[in-house]
């Protein structure tokens, strides 16, 4: 059953809110979410948060860019109107390849990139307009939030939120 | 510290004796007269004297190039290394089987010196660019790599001796031992000769035996200057306690050496290897024979460090360090693509026969390497060593390391080989000794450098950075989550 109550810890530095998110871990409570105002290296690892497949998408984007580049210059250039434009050997795709190859890198690349952003934006469920969804806004300036569901253990975690160097702790009505 | 063990020793000096051996026997066994490349030649057409890849070749050539069977065994390739076209191909109608014969003998004679300068040149220019490589990495001031600045400068010892043989083949090649330049030949720039060429005689005011040997040896000198010079300062700066006077002078010293480098690098690339195809000339040359050799002095340093790693010879040195070794080899990798395609697309688009002759005669006589070298440098290592996680893997480094160094070894045959012995050409006992040769002339001097000083550079201020260099996407092996900082 989802938490109805979540507890809001406040910090102010990165160090101290990596070594709390430890001290939390050790204990064996579910952290929901720590917001910050930028990344702090090593927080993922900390939180046991799963290593991103997003390059593996890329690379599977990359080449659904390359296929298609090998696909259009072929139909193009080799099976629809086999031209003789210069001297250029359209006689086989093979035979003229060398001249299809930047266009092959760029689409391989732009695939790659836009499809992979593109990932990221619904993965991460950011487009325009969207509402924000920060707790509090110092969290995007100077202070570091860690969210954690509370089951009927608010004096537990209060202590030891508070032993961790939080500056402030909330207890709020999660909706 | 480090002790070169007996046992590496003899293998590497085994090396150099068979190697010394098989070159010997390659010199020996090279045909004296033309009655002996004639015997070769009746040979080679019933095909069992090269196997049936090699007659494959020798036709794809006639067939590609529309040469009329009387001139069985011409190659464009051939030509261009050894003089004016038309007056070439009117010589071989006139003189038919006796002037081809003679040509042939040529390629077959340059064949053990050809055979022993592809090595030559590929050891030298590992050397050389591992010399540069850490040159930068001074210069940039890298964190990274002090754990490794004694790994490469050991392998930058191995520029003294291939140096001296490189003075060597200067020497027989300007005594005339050799026909591997055809500018060289006797009458080249005289109007009243046999051998008269127009184009090289333009080309005089540069490509002249005083100017080619002197500057040669130039290039020669400073690099080993440089070499002298830093890894004497380096291992006084382990001591030295003064301030980071000698640490700033080795930076000034490698800024200089750089300029020089990038300088002489590009002249080394146009006298020594463009100059065995005087006719054909590309402006990317320099640049292209630099990705080729950097690539590979990356894999041998990262070679070396696994080596030695595994031997506990450097306490320093973690996964994260093969890591980024890793990442250079492959970004590398697709840097000399990048370039040898540039070179040939741009070559083989606008398709003007006197750029296009040196990528025919490559192209029909050696399609095979010529093929393979673009899936060996290019394909295999980058599927490889895509994976963040490969790169931290020595046996996956090595792996890739190999195709990649084997890749280069034949990129470099491709570069001088058709301009020498052109048709040919034959990977055996000439061209293996050889590179068994410098390998235990690399291995010997490498080892043995590196065991005569402290394996970390104690006075570099970026060796504490270097130490605990950490990669962040990486687990290092032996190691918990929980010392990630």
């Amino acid at each position: 059953m989802e938490a109805s109550k979540v507890i809001h810890a406040f910090y102010t530095d990165d160090e101290v809110l990596l070594d709390a998110v430890k001290a939390v871990k050790a204990k064996h409570h579910h952290i929901e979410e720590v917001f910050c105002p930028f990344p702090v290296h090593g927080l993922d690892k900390a939180m046991g948060l799963a290593p991103t497949r997003l390059a593996i998408t890329s690379f599977m984007y990359g080449i659904t860019g390359l296929s298609i580049a090998i696909w259009m210059t072929n139909y193009i250039m080799i099976q629809d109107w086999p031209q003789d434009i210069g001297g250029k050997p359209s006689f086989s795709w093979f035979e003229n390849m060398p001249a299809f190859v930047p266009i092959m890198f760029e689409l391989t690349v732009f695939f790659a990139a836009h499809l992979m952003v593109i990932t990221f934006y619904m993965r991460s469920r950011i487009w325009p307009f969207k509402e924000a969804e920060n707790p509090d806004p110092r969290t995007t300036d100077d202070h570091f939030l860690m969210e954690i569901p509370v089951h009927n253990n608010e004096e537990e975690l209060t202590e030891l939120l508070t032993n961790t160097g939080a500056v402030e702790i909330n207890i709020v009505d999660k909706h | 510290m480090y002790q070169f063990s007996g046992k590496l020793k003899i293998f590497s000096l085994a090396l150099i004796l068979v190697g010394a051996l098989g070159i010997a026997f390659s010199f020996f066994t090279a045909p004296k007269t033309v009655e002996d490349a004639k015997e070769i030649i009746a040979n080679q057409s019933h095909g069992d004297a090269h196997g049936t890849s090699h007659d494959k070749v020798v036709e794809g050539t006639h067939s590609n190039e529309g040469h009329s069977t009387t001139q069985k065994h011409d190659t464009s390739g051939s030509h261009v290394g050894e003089g004016n076209i038309d007056k070439e191909m009117s010589a071989h109608g006139a003189h038919g089987d006796d002037s081809h014969a003679e040509h042939v003998l040529h390629q077959l004679q340059n064949r053990p010196w050809s055979a022993f300068y592809v090595a030559l040149f590929f050891f030298l220019g590992i050397s050389l660019l591992v010399l540069a490589f850490y040159a930068a990495q001074r210069v940039a001031q890298s964190g990274w790599s002090i754990v490794l600045f004694r790994v490469m400068e050991a392998i930058t010892a191995n520029i003294v001796p291939v140096s001296i043989l490189m003075l060597v083949f200067i020497g027989l090649t300007v005594g005339h031992f050799n026909h591997m330049f055809s500018w060289m030949t006797p009458g080249t720039f005289d109007p009243s000769s046999d051998n008269y060429d127009a184009i090289v005689d333009g080309k005089s005011w540069w490509m002249n035996v005083p100017g080619w040997a002197i500057r040669s040896v130039v290039y020669l000198l400073l690099w080993n200057a440089y070499r002298w010079f830093i890894r004497k300062n380096s291992i006084a700066e382990d001591t030295a306690n003064d301030g980071f006077k000698t640490y700033k002078k080795n930076y000034n010293a490698s800024v200089i050496f750089l300029f020089v480098f990038m300088i002489t690098e590009s002249m080394m690339s146009w006298d020594w290897i463009m100059g065995l195809d005087p006719h054909w000339f590309s402006t990317l040359f320099g640049w292209y024979v630099l990705a080729t050799l950097l690539v590979s002095a990356l894999t041998v340093i990262a070679f070396v460090t696994i080596y030695l790693r595994s031997k506990g010879a450097l306490p320093s040195v973690n996964d994260s360090h093969i890591h980024d070794l890793a990442k250079f080899m492959f970004g590398f990798s697709v840097f000399w693509t990048y370039l040898w395609f540039a070179q040939f697309m741009l070559i083989w688009y606008a398709d003007i026969p006197e750029e296009t002759t040196y990528f025919v005669a490559r192209f029909s006589e050696y399609k095979l390497p010529f093929l393979a070298m673009v899936v060996m440098n290019f394909a295999f290592p980058v599927l490889l060593l895509l994976n963040s996680d490969f790169k931290s893997i020595p046996w996956f480094v090595v792996i890739g390391g190999v195709v990649i160094l084997a890749g280069h070894y034949v990129d470099v045959f491709i570069m001088i080989m058709p301009a020498t012995v052109g048709s040919q050409w034959y990977f055996g006992i000439a061209e293996i000794s050889a590179l068994l040769f410098f390998l235990g002339i690399f291995i010997y001097t490498t080892f043995s450098a590196f065991a005569k000083a402290n394996a970390v550079p104690k006075g570099n201020p970026f060796l504490d950075e270097s130490e605990h260099f950490h990669y962040y996407n990486i687990e290092h092996r032996g190691e918990g989550s929980a010392d990630h900082h």
